[in-house]
């Protein structure tokens, strides 16, 4: 096999796992925006604020240091103990239920029945808010985060597939982070589709996307729903913000992958769960192979613009998306 | 009259109970309109009440008044012998409640199936930690709520459509799934708005007949709207006519039939 060939597909591989982070993301947005048509800009400030919140639990900080020590004069900054990484994942989802609740009961219950753009401006507002939490909460300093999650590339696969090209080719180089990411955001999703078609919860929740008067009239409560939808959102962003944070650090940059799963949106479509991860797989091995051929004909980093390229084209041609139904407007 | 507080047994052999829902003194008001002014009446244990009135007379807000979703400005609402307090829709579905729309609301997106598995949600008392946890006793709620589910299917003879999306019946049909959806509740009283509407005959009758078979088979208390004459004489115990927001008549079809407020209120007014 030529060389050329198997850097492709090295490439394209890294192009996938990639892909499955965009997927996660933009997995949290197809969640609310389904069940209450809110575009949900603070998706990637959740991601970052749990990534944060999970630091900082792990590590002992006191939240609100810089606060209290400015009020009261102390000078303190830790607990002085650690926290192991899965309590700290425990009491960092718990955070992120009650970040839910709060959202519901202090902003979004009240605005039920605005219009999408209202409803979208409250999410800004709620993204800022949020940083400034987040920041107030546990500074703003870039930090690491360690869960113990594999790093490095997998010798095992390099070995292995060292063999297949010539002398100049040393086999396969893949992240061991990529892979597990890949094969716990798999089963992120495989576990929320099960959980949307074959729980009551699911059931519900699809109840309520589809018709807020019906599901009323069958007993379903929409601030139970809103709250769980917020919470599961919170979830995602929390897997995404570990997986991000245990690759390139946790630090403000974090919540501008939001601006990446954007794109994967309208490819996808907004509603449509398989649509968020095949879109967020295209997205992200087309990102990588167009760098691969074009970029390097051109010698310019298209990583930035592809993606957006790639959904102007989508929003030209084929407005719904991959999975959304073709809209015909009745006249 | 029969007596208010006395159960009786009709011609054909159905057991009228007490009082099972009370409105008292309803208003309704939506800016300086007023839909409902000042109606009382009640609906008995196990009986067809039928509403009726010419177009825009307030008989869908009562009966969204009824279910919740309207909250009147005055009177009082008491079911089952205690006043009920102010309560979100949902809270009333809950308590037995189970209703269907004049402009049908089903899950457009989901299959009948699942459609009618919504209106199980009432009854299953599993949360969502035991679902995952105790995946025994969920597996084993499922299965009963689908058993309730596949009577009503088979009840309503809708066995060919389970798997359908909602979105892709006809009319007709959907109607029909409205109506199973509202049974899988098991409710103590069921809100009928307009469910014959649109249909053409022979599926009204078969609609008719389902009705009176819900109510003969399980008892089920049966409030409705309907605008069709000849099916409301034929289904009800007692009707409640309105006309702008008034109730101009109360009593059993033949007494309605005769009284001269409603007469004149249907001459007086064009309706479908
Ligand atoms: N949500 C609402 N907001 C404002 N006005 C309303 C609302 N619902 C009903 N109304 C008004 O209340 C009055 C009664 O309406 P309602 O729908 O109860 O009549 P109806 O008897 O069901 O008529 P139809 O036979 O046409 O269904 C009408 O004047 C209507 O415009
Ligand atoms: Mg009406």
């Amino acid at each position: 096999m030529g060389d050329q060939f198997l850097f492709a597909i090295e490439v394209m591989i890294n192009g996938l796992m990639a892909g499955v982070l965009y997927a996660l993301v933009a997995l949290g947005f197809v969640l609310i925006f389904k069940a209450s048509g809110i575009f949900n800009y603070a998706q990637g400030v959740m991601a970052l604020f749990a990534a944060l919140t999970l630091v900082g639990i792990m590590e002992g900080q006191v939240p609100f240091s810089h606060l209290i020590n400015a009020i009261f004069g102390t000078k303190i900054h830790h607990f002085g103990w650690e926290v192991p990484a899965i309590l700290a994942i425990l009491l960092t989802m718990m955070i992120m239920v009650f970040f839910a609740w709060a959202v519901n009961h202090f902003v979004m219950r009240h605005l039920v029945n605005q219009e999408p753009i209202i409803l979208f401006m409250a999410t800004i507002g709620l993204a800022y808010f949020l940083e400034g939490v987040g920041d107030l909460m546990w500074g703003s300093e870039i930090k690491t985060l360690d869960v113990g999650l594999p790093q490095g590339g997998s010798f095992w696969i390099e070995d292995m597939t060292a063999g297949l090209g010539s002398d100049n080719f040393f086999g396969f180089f893949i992240d061991k982070l990529d892979m597990v990411a890949t094969v716990i955001a798999a089963i992120l999703v495989v576990g929320l589709v099960v959980f949307a078609q074959y729980t009551k919860q699911g059931r519900a929740m699809r109840a309520v996307a589809d018709d807020h008067q019906a599901a009323l009239s069958v007993g379903i409560s929409l601030n139970y729903i809103w709250v769980l939808v917020w919470s599961l959102a919170g979830f995602v962003a929390l897997v995404a913000g570990i997986m991000w944070g245990a690759k390139s650090g946790v630090q403000f940059s974090l919540s501008l992958i939001a601006l990446k799963a954007l794109p994967v949106l309208m490819l996808g479509g907004f509603t449509s769960i398989p649509g968020a991860i095949v879109g967020g797989l295209i997205i992200g091995v087309g990102e990588k192979i167009f760098e691969f051929t074009v970029g390097a004909a051109i010698g310019g980093a298209t990583e930035n613009w592809f993606a957006y390229m790639l959904a102007l084209l989508f929003l030209v041609f084929r407005p719904q998306g991959l999975f959304g139904e073709k809209i015909i407007e009745r006249v | 009259m029969k007596d208010m507080y006395e159960p009786y047994v009709t011609d054909d052999g159905r057991t009228i109970g007490r009082c099972l829902m009370d409105m008292r003194n309803i208003t309704l008001r939506f800016g300086g309109v007023e839909a409902i002014k000042n109606i009382s009446f009640d609906i008995r244990e196990g009986e067809i009440r039928a509403i009726i009135g010419p177009n825009g007379a307030g008989k869908s807000s009562m009966l969204n008044v009824v279910s919740g979703f309207y909250v009147p400005q005055e009177g009082e609402v008491w079911f089952r012998g205690t006043k009920r307090p102010p309560m979100k829709p949902y809270q009333v579905a809950r308590q037995g409640i189970a209703r269907t729309f004049q402009n049908i609301a089903l899950f457009e997106g989901m299959s009948v199936l699942d459609n009618i598995m919504t209106g199980r949600l009432g009854h299953m008392k599993t949360g969502l930690f035991s679902q995952a946890w105790w995946y025994g006793s969920a597996q084993k709620e499922e299965t009963v709520n689908r058993e309730a589910v596949e009577k009503v299917i088979d009840f309503l003879e809708i066995q060919h459509i389970r798997k359908t999306p909602v979105g892709r019946l006809p009319y007709g049909l959907k109607k029909r799934v409205e109506l199973a959806r509202a049974l899988a509740a098991e409710p103590k009283l069921l809100l009928l708005d307009e469910p014959m509407a649109g249909m053409n005959v022979e599926e009204k009758e078969d609609m008719s007949r389902f009705i009176l078979d819900v109510n003969d088979e399980f008892g089920t208390t049966i409030a409705l709207i309907e605008h069709d004459m000849g099916v409301v004489m034929d289904l009800s115990d007692r009707v409640v006519v309105m006309d702008y927001g008034k109730k101009i008549g109360d009593g059993t079809p033949d007494e309605v039939r005769n009284n001269q407020a409603v007469i004149d209120a249907y001459l007086g007014v064009s309706h479908d």
